[in-house]
């Protein structure tokens, strides 16, 4: 057992490092250190700072123009980016459905989307969720019917996230609504400007635009825009779900978020109450223990065994932790943190603590609730 | 980077395995706890031609010279046959703190009749309230309790408040004048002794060349034991876990195993994310438990403590309950499970002593920054 970093990954992460501090923009890593809402223009310039440097395909092998890292690379280049303050990676096109075009699509589908997705030419959405399929995904009612060479859908998406700025939605729709729930389904690529597309937003509790409804009305997509076969496509979504786990319990944000809150609690003098520093130090601790957690996934992956329990653990825990670090942050400030989208009342970083606490509820949320997790920890790995 | 256990760390939890799976069933270990000493020579005898009391006790005194990792497996091994001979206490906590704090003489004569399973040493440091151990012109008074298997020692080590307040570590047999035992059994079916010293003439350990203030030497063989604490924690989880989910696939309640109710399988799940946290912090207390650097090592064992501690307390209560009435018989290795984890998550520090010990390094650290 060893539990540190080799040399050569040591080096790595202070590459990532020094990439960070010298090229990612202070605008940008003030908005991102203080919790402040990222426009789709500051993660389009990261993504385009990153293309420049040949790490554009993030998680990505060589064959696509990726840098080919190792689970434990990718793993150090996140955490490094997270803790550095650079935005997140737009996940929508570079983690999902680039995987599911490596895995599943043909060489002309691969040739036209994968480049543009590095390059962040273009932006993409997830065309998961209904009104009727959340957690029951497989009860997805969109519509899509044959006639000809394209599909006519008609259907609504929900929670589609950063929707409002997305070129493409990846959709999963019913082509066979007399097969059971999960044979009929299949997976579409779908230009956001096709006629009978329409997004509304959804203000969440933040009082922010994040999420969107996805309304498709007619909408006529090329069959070629299809991936792999007809009615295979909870195949693909599985894979995508099942896909990408290295990151899953943000340890790098977290670890950016926590040093926030003591920062924070430091300044209202709050680590002196007994109380509330233990509250911080048991988060601390949850961290510590997920990171080993998450090193010993990673070590698995590398080492091409399966995931074992602990992969599960990894979403659960991480969401959890972000969310107290949230909530304790919010606490840290008392009711300075009340003024809703104020400036010049309390301290400056009492602004924002109030709707970052309300926007990380989702965490627990999405991506498979944590009660879908739990279903899956106690169903597929302990039998029940 | 990696979590792999070698050939040989993986031969040494296979024979202690192969030894509780053959010879200390819960039978035996029910017989032995219901002895009158309550604990027996003859498997500490097995255990040293085995050559498990050897594992932390360097070979140039009679050991093996493995580290922290291999006692951890050993604990871990030893964890679900709940071991009632004091393997924590005689084979990792004193040779641990005879060679941080002893002379080389000392060394000499005890480790190899450890190692042997010759001799069983036991260290005796929490005072009683009210009644601490002190020492004057070499006399020891005062009362140690709790002092894990003091009974069963032939030689007991003993921290005592000088008078110019520094503290030392002396040695005396039980047999001493001056020297009173009461034992009895502790929660788990171990035993454990009160010892009442009244002018009882002791040796100081590390008297001579080595004589010395003894907080750091007793704090570093606590820290060794923590970890070996930590990683049979994990062991008793795993067997805990395990039973459960079998009892829940096998008690039927309204026509189903009460497994497929998901009240109960996500209370499973919780249990199985404490074992796995519990279980990373186990190798990460292994991996620092013996790191010179003094905050680095305190800070991470007290991390490992309170998530060993709080998953000792989460699964042993769910455990109880999801095996209903069951779980509250004595017939059932569960409820022995139960209150082992329970002593656990109470030894070495609680929760809220470790919680505590770290949260104050964060305002130092915020006020040093």
């Amino acid at each position: 057992m060893d539990l540190d970093f080799s040399p050569e990954e040591n080096a790595f992460r202070e590459e990532v490092r020094k990439f960070v501090t010298d090229r990612l923009p202070s605008h940008i890593r003030h908005k991102v250190m203080n919790g402040i809402h990222l426009e789709r223009n500051d993660h389009v310039l990261w993504q385009r700072t990153l293309h420049q440097r040949g790490w554009g395909g993030v998680g990505w092998p060589r064959e696509f123009g990726g840098p080919g890292w190792t689970p434990t690379e990718l793993y150090i280049f996140e955490e490094e980016c997270a803790k550095g303050g650079a935005p997140r990676l737009i996940s929508f096109g570079l983690k999902m459905i680039a995987p599911v075009l490596m895995a599943f699509g043909n060489p002309e589908q691969q040739a036209r989307y994968l480049p543009k997705i590095m390059s962040a030419e273009e932006w993409w959405c997830q065309g998961y969720s209904e009104p009727g399929a959340g957690s029951d995904l497989a009860s997805l009612k969109t519509r899509a019917v044959r006639d000809g060479d394209h599909y006519i859908v008609n259907g609504q998406k929900t929670w589609t996230t950063l929707g409002q700025y997305a070129d493409w939605i990846f959709c999963l729709v019913r082509t066979d609504p007399e097969a059971k729930p999960q044979r009929g389904i299949s997976f579409l690529l779908i230009d956001m400007k096709s006629p009978g597309v329409t997004v509304r937003p959804i203000i969440t509790l933040d009082g922010a635009h994040e999420v969107n409804e996805v309304w498709l009305e007619d909408v006529r997509v090329p069959v070629a825009n299809r991936i792999g076969e007809e009615n295979q496509g909870w195949t693909y979504a599985k894979f995508l779900l099942g896909h990408e786990r290295t990151n899953i319990a943000g340890i790098g944000i977290a670890k950016r978020e926590l040093a926030r809150l003591k920062r924070i609690a430091a300044a209202e003098g709050r680590l002196d109450d007994a109380l509330f520093a233990a509250r911080v130090a048991q988060i601390e601790i949850d961290l510590m223990a997920l990171e080993i957690t998450n090193l010993r996934v990673l070590s698995a992956e590398g080492a091409h065994q399966a995931p074992g329990p602990e992969a599960s653990i990894l979403k659960i825990k991480g969401s959890e932790i972000q969310q107290a670090i949230a909530e304790l942050m919010m606490q840290a400030v008392g009711i300075a943190a009340l003024p809703f989208h104020q400036t010049g009342i309390g301290p400056d970083y009492a602004d924002n603590l109030a709707a970052g606490y309300c926007n990380l509820r989702k965490l627990s949320i999405f991506g498979g609730s944590n009660e879908i997790q739990k279903n899956i920890i106690s169903q597929m790995i302990m039998g029940l | 980077m990696n979590f792999d256990f070698t050939d040989d760390q993986r031969a040494l939890a296979d024979t202690v395995r192969r030894f509780v799976a053959k010879d200390y069933d819960f039978e035996r270990r029910r017989a032995i706890r219901d002895s009158a000493a309550g604990w027996s020579r003859a498997v500490w005898q097995e255990l040293a031609e085995l050559g498990v009391l050897a594992i932390g006790i360097d070979e140039d005194h009679g050991g093996l010279g493995y580290g922290p990792l291999e006692t951890g497996l050993a604990m871990n091994a030893f964890g679900a046959a709940l071991l009632v001979e004091p393997y924590l206490a005689a084979a990792v906590v004193a040779p641990t703190l005879i060679r941080r704090a002893s002379s080389t003489d000392f060394q000499r004569h005890w480790l190899p009749r450890i190692a042997s399973g010759e001799n069983i040493v036991v260290f005796a440091h929490h005072d009683a309230r009210g009644d601490p151990v002190r020492v004057a012109d070499g006399a020891l008074s005062g009362r140690k309790t709790v002092a894990a298997h003091a009974d069963c020692a032939d030689l007991l080590l003993v921290s005592a408040r000088a008078t110019d307040g520094s503290t030392r570590l002396f040695a005396l047999a039980p047999t001493t004048p001056g020297v009173t035992l009461r034992s009895y059994p502790t929660l788990d079916g171990q035993r454990a002794a009160d010892v009442q010293l009244d002018q009882a003439v002791a040796t100081e350990v590390g008297a001579g060349d080595t004589a010395t203030d003894a907080t750091q030497a007793i704090d570093a063989a606590l820290d060794i034991g923590l970890a070996a604490l930590c990683a049979e924690a994990v062991g008793i989880m795993e067997a805990t876990v395990a039973a459960t989910v079998d009892y829940l696939k096998t008690r039927r309640q309204f026509g189903q195993p009460i497994g497929r109710f998901q009240a109960l399988q996500h209370r499973m799940a919780d249990m199985l994310l404490h074992q796995e946290q519990a279980r990373s912090m186990s190798y990460l207390a292994a991996m620092h438990c013996a790191n010179p650097d003094q905050v680095l090592r305190q800070r991470t064992l007290s991390a490992a403590k309170v998530t060993v501690g709080q998953a000792c307390r989460f699964i042993a209560q769910n455990a109880v309950q999801l095996h209903g009435g069951m779980g509250m018989t004595d017939e059932l290795i569960l409820s022995h499970w139960f209150k082992r984890l329970t002593a656990i998550e109470m030894s070495f520090g609680d929760t809220d002593f470790h919680l505590q010990r770290f949260a104050a390094q964060l305002s130092r650290g915020a006020r040093a920054a």
